[in-house]
């Protein structure tokens, strides 16, 4: 059963950014008006994707009404709706900050954040490896407008990395897609995992050298180890929403990973089962420690918050390397962090200046009772203290490693690292909220905007929320998990709609 | 005609990666100019050469080519195309608002104030 609903949320951004652009040009004011009207119609949709995907049932539409192997696909099920509804909430969150302040610096900013939301939206709907890509470059090239937006010379430096090692990342991914194709002669998802088994004994090393690459290509996108470098600069000299949105754009990369690994590459896949867990795993391990040593060596809040960001997608990465066991860890732990690490970049963005640019918040001492304590919320969350989630997040994880000798390398890195996890924020928040210094005295009081305050604690509330709920929620990611180990219905869904449509009587 | 493809996709590869390993943006841009192209290339003869086919099924036509990754092959090259258009765009305005074209971040931190809510200003 074709289903017309799965379009709309890459129809409304995309015609909300092109109606921005060309008939609002001149006024901000109905530019945040429609912005914040197509996000909530979004973020609409998405919770209702997610109460029709509870069903276990893959949704599909035919673009053109091709049939599967031929054409594009867009599929729903449980793990893209759960994507889909936490970057809908994200986006929420992130443009009600931005109107206040951040999106008076230059031009087009709900434009370019409407077109990076039909981007990430893509990446998590589409069903076809090519589509992945194109999706992957209409988020990018938004991204880097976002993250150029109110300009600046470092900008534009951390800009020049930023682009280039994502340019270089889309050449290898089309290099690998290119190999996987010459050997499969498909690049629908779903085919190919039927395809990837019945790979010829002399072509698995080809194809295994494409599966990698495209490992590679992701873990540049989720900031794995030694891929990870470009992340602080970037995101530490953007504007603080467009941080905020950025840290989805991270776990775009981990979708992709638990997507291809699972599906394409799966414990399905014959000669090729599991050909990325082993270096998945080792790498978490390498980008939590390094994450967390960044922590202790920041010596400003945005550098900190960056590096946090790296230790949570270590943490990350360790669940999804744990394999089946980890994945519904995995899931629950990305959606907490993302909010956690989204909150803690607006709320760096309040406390320190922005690099290079004069127009800076004044950080002044009537706020400071507010911004202290959220701070230390949202460190517990991103660090992984109870009560929180990311406690909770961290002990499914560390639950999920039990095997002798999976464990005696993830429970010391977890553990050790949150150890000085903790000391790295303790240390920023005293010098933050326990230093006075003379040059936050002197600096001339300006109104802190209202809204980032108001979204903050909305994400602090929605932390708590998930660690409250923690039971339903951990749930709803196990059945996830379920899906994602079995993914005969999928591929049947994909592939075979009329036979599967039949079998469920609809 | 494989030897000359092969080679011709290693070489522009080599060469694009020698040129972004270099510290001045302009050959880092022209270095990804070549891998795309590279790339291209690359796509374009992932769907196995054939000569004198036409790439869609008909009577009269004896076979057939790919016609895939032609399709990718375009969708690719207007995307690597905006995206070079953009990063020469950005590393001239980098060159202007700074004085210099070299890619590092250069930043200046003033060792004398251990205050981390201030911010180097360049």
């Amino acid at each position: 059963m074709t289903n017309p609903w799965l379009i709309v949320p890459l129809v409304v951004p995309a015609m909300t950014a092109a109606l921005l652009v060309l008939v609002m040009r001149r006024s901000l004011f109905s530019q945040r008006i429609v912005s914040v009207a197509a996000t909530a119609i979004q973020l609409v949709v998405v919770i209702g994707f997610y109460i029709v995907a509870g069903d276990g049932e893959p949704r599909i539409y035919l673009l053109g009404n091709w049939p599967a192997p031929f054409g594009i696909v867009l599929v729903l099920d449980r793990l893209a709706a759960t994507m889909l509804l936490l970057a809908g909430l994200l986006a929420f969150g992130v443009v009600l900050a931005a109107i206040d302040e951040w999106d008076k610096r230059g031009r087009h900013f709900h434009a370019l954040f409407q077109f990076q939301l039909l981007g990430i939206n893509g990446a998590f709907l589409t069903g076809d490896l090519f589509n992945l890509f194109v999706f992957f470059e209409v988020l990018l090239i938004a991204s880097y407008g976002l993250m150029l937006h109110g300009g600046g010379a470092h900008r534009m430096k951390a800009g020049f990395h930023y682009i280039a090692i994502n340019l270089i990342g889309s050449t290898v991914f089309l290099f690998a897609v290119g190999t996987i194709y010459s050997v499969t002669g498909t690049l629908n998802m779903a085919d190919l995992a039927e395809k990837v088994p019945q790979v010829a004994t002399g072509n698995q090393a080809l194809l295994t050298a494409g599966a990698l690459l495209l490992l590679t290509v992701f873990s540049i996108k989720s900031a794995m180890v030694p891929l990870h470098w470009w992340l602080p600069p970037a995101y530490g000299s953007t504007s603080p929403p467009a941080a905020a949105l950025f840290a989805i754009m991270s776990k775009v990369g981990i979708y992709s990973i638990i997507r291809v690994y699972t599906l394409i590459f799966g414990a399905g896949a014959g000669p090729l089962a599991d050909v990325a867990t082993p270096w998945v795993l080792p790498a978490g391990i390498l980008t939590l420690a390094l994450g967390t040593i960044g922590v202790l060596a920041s010596r400003r809040v945005l550098d900190l918050v960056c590096y946090s960001l790296i230790a949570s997608m270590g943490t990350l990465l360790i669940a999804v390397g744990l394999g089946s066991a980890g994945l519904a860890a995995a899931l629950y732990y990305a959606v907490q962090s993302t909010v956690a690490s989204a909150g803690l970049f607006l709320l760096g963005g309040l406390l320190a200046p922005e690099k290079g640019s004069r127009a800076a918040f004044a950080w002044f001492p009537q706020y400071a009772n507010v911004f202290a304590g959220f701070f230390f919320l949202l460190a517990i969350a991103t660090i992984g203290m109870p009560p929180l989630a990311g406690f909770f997040g961290k002990l499914l994880i560390l639950d999920a490693a039990r095997e002798a000798f999976i464990a005696a390398t993830v429970w010391p890195a977890i553990l050790i690292t949150s150890l000085l996890l903790i000391l790295g924020f303790a240390r920023t928040g005293m010098q933050i909220f326990w230093n006075r210094s003379p040059a936050t005295e002197t600096s001339t009081p300006r109104a802190v905007p209202i809204m980032p305050i108001f979204v903050i604690g909305a994400m602090i509330a929605t932390v708590t929320a998930l660690s409250v709920f923690a039971g339903p929620v951990m749930a709803d990611m196990t059945a996830t998990a379920e899906q994602l180990l079995s993914p005969h219905r999928y591929i049947a869904a994909v592939l075979r709609p009329i036979a599967a449509a039949n079998h469920t009587g609809e | 005609m494989e030897f000359l493809l092969a080679s011709g996709i290693g070489a522009l590869t080599a060469a694009g990666l020698y040129l972004i390993l270099l510290r001045r943006t302009f050959p880092v841009v022209i270095g990804l100019c070549f891998l795309s192209y590279a790339v291209n290339v690359f796509l374009f003869v992932m769907g196995r050469l054939t000569i004198d086919r036409p790439p869609i099924v008909g009577v009269y036509a004896g076979g057939y080519a790919d016609p895939l990754p032609q399709a990718l092959v375009l969708t690719a090259i207007v995307i690597t195309f905006g995206m070079t258009a953009l990063i020469v765009v950005l590393s001239l305005r980098a060159f202007l608002e700074t004085g210099d074209d070299g890619v590092s971040l250069d930043v200046r931190t003033d060792e004398k104030s251990p205050d981390i809510l201030r911010d180097e200003v360049l």
